[in-house]
């Protein structure tokens, strides 16, 4: 049949033609010249790319530490010590976001965006979690922004990075935290403010988890406010906002209405079954 | 809002472009090349006024914000420039010279700017327009185009071959590559093993 064929022309198709007709393409003609100058361009772009994630992924990590760092002000006698590391260890991650904003000068930031979006979330949330245990308010984009811009510290610096201007002026950088990614941030730190609550309970702090409802309640109604006109993503954390308000909500209901009873070293028993219950309706679900 | 506007308006004028230039794959059409080049460079002045109205929508910094919103149609438009080009003179266009019919600068740094992967997709494109090309060049009887085709697209090859590429949509649009590497290479070896190739060599000199 047709098929077979088909089968045999293939057998005989001139490979050795081919493979000659290959050689004869010349290596330095202009289409040549000017495919060898995107591969060049293309590289660059995507070593650059690379580099933004490896910081990214470095921001993350040492933001996730942070987190955990503040987790222990709760239970720890020497809060300030803690907040006092806290500070060394966000200093850090802001020297790598410092670099990631040399990275992108003359660059347009949302070519690269994708590759440093999640380090900056963890680090909006890391750095409003321990706003939050100093002043019991929500820190601002803005406020974060001012952290972020970057002079060079020393002569080294400015002598090293090639430049037109004048050695005499500053080298500033800076990065702006998107509305977005500061979003999102923020409600990650949702997450973490609900932890915060049932273990500060565990420690006999009474007054912690209803300052954090009210704190959560205001959060969520800004959430709320933005409802569905935000991405994707907002919208998701929206609903696990949801969840951790309750949680804490519960927190204080059942604090209010048992607290007076239980003496206080077995509330934490308490409030362990009963996240423990929760996390198992989580597991099913 | 108001550039979804302007990139629709934009996509109504590249298939415009489109339908004219797929005339050429008909018998009839390869007379009129020339002018079919021509007119679609007419055409190509009304999408030059479009990316001039679409460049004030937006700030000039923030191109790759609203990029993903023109991406295909302006891919679009680089294959049909692509198109144009070699219909005129068998040569790969530049990007430079993309970015002069289409009124916008080449480099990202003067504003509103052809993405070089955006170029190269437009160019793969065409690659898959010309093995549909060879094919019906020799219905049409036209035998020594597809020859020069396949010079061209093994150039082509070549030149991609050279680029280190994610495992991104560039990347799977290049593996389509050598699908039409191989078509027409088919087309070119049933033409030799009829002889017909060298008729059209013969042809061509000894005509008239």
């Amino acid at each position: 049949g047709s098929g077979g064929f088909r089968k045999r022309k293939h057998d005989n198709f001139p490979h050795g033609q081919r493979r000659e007709e290959k050689e004869n393409v010349n290596p330095s003609s202009a289409l040549m010249t000017s495919f060898k100058s995107f591969q060049l361009e293309l590289d660059t772009r995507h070593d650059k790319y690379e580099r933004l994630v490896k910081l990214s992924r470095d921001i993350t990590i040492e933001s996730k530490r942070t987190i955990f760092l503040l987790h222990r002000f709760t239970s720890a006698p020497n809060g300030e010590e803690i907040l006092n590391e806290s500070e060394v260890k966000l200093d850090a991650v802001r020297r790598k976001i410092k670099q990631v904003a040399q990275e992108l000068i003359g660059e347009d930031m949302y070519q690269f965006h994708r590759a440093i979006s999640p380090g900056l979330q963890e680090y909006v949330e890391a750095v409003s979690f321990q706003y939050f245990i100093k002043t019991r308010s929500l820190i601002s984009v803005e406020e974060i922004n001012k952290q972020l811009i970057f002079t060079a510290e020393d002569r080294e610096e400015t002598t090293n990075t090639t430049s037109n201007y004048n050695d005499e002026q500053p080298h500033t950088w800076s990065l702006k935290v998107t509305p977005v990614d500061y979003l999102l941030g923020v409600a990650d730190l949702t997450g973490e403010l609900m932890r915060l609550c049932i273990s500060s309970v565990g420690n006999g702090d009474i007054d912690t988890p209803f300052e954090l409802s009210q704190f959560l309640r205001q959060i969520y109604d800004g959430f709320t406010f933005i409802g569905n006109t935000g991405p994707y993503e907002v919208s998701k954390k929206l609903y696990t906002l949801k969840q951790s308000l309750a949680k804490v909500e519960n927190a204080c209901y059942t604090l209010k209405v048992r607290g007076s009873e239980i003496p206080k070293h077995m509330l934490a028993d308490v409030f362990s079954t009963k996240t423990e219950l929760i996390d198992q309706e989580e597991g099913l679900s | 809002q108001e550039i979804r506007k302007v990139v629709q308006a934009l996509e109504q004028t590249a298939r415009e472009i489109l339908t004219l230039l797929q005339g050429v794959h008909q018998g009839a059409g390869f007379q009129d090349i020339p002018k079919k080049c021509q007119k679609a460079r007419e055409h190509f002045g009304t999408v030059r006024t479009q990316l001039e109205s679409l460049k004030t929508k937006f700030p000039a910094d923030q191109y790759y914000r609203f990029h993903e919103h023109w991406r295909f149609v302006l891919q679009r438009l680089v294959f049909l420039a692509a198109f144009v080009v070699y219909l005129e003179s068998e040569t790969l266009v530049t990007r430079e010279a993309v970015a002069e019919i289409l009124g916008i600068e080449a480099d990202r740094e003067r504003g509103f700017h052809l993405d070089i992967e955006d170029y190269l997709s437009g160019v793969l494109t065409l690659a898959s327009e010309l093995a549909r090309l060879a094919v019906n060049s020799v219905t049409a009887g036209d035998y020594s185009r597809p020859l020069r085709i396949s010079t061209f697209i093994n150039e082509l090859d070549s030149g991609f071959r050279l680029l280190n590429l994610k495992n991104d949509s560039l990347r799977k649009r290049y593996d389509g590559l050598k699908y039409d590497v191989k078509k027409i290479e088919e087309v070119v070896y049933d033409l030799s093993i009829r002889g017909l190739n060298k008729e059209a060599t013969v042809g061509a000199g000894g005509e008239k």
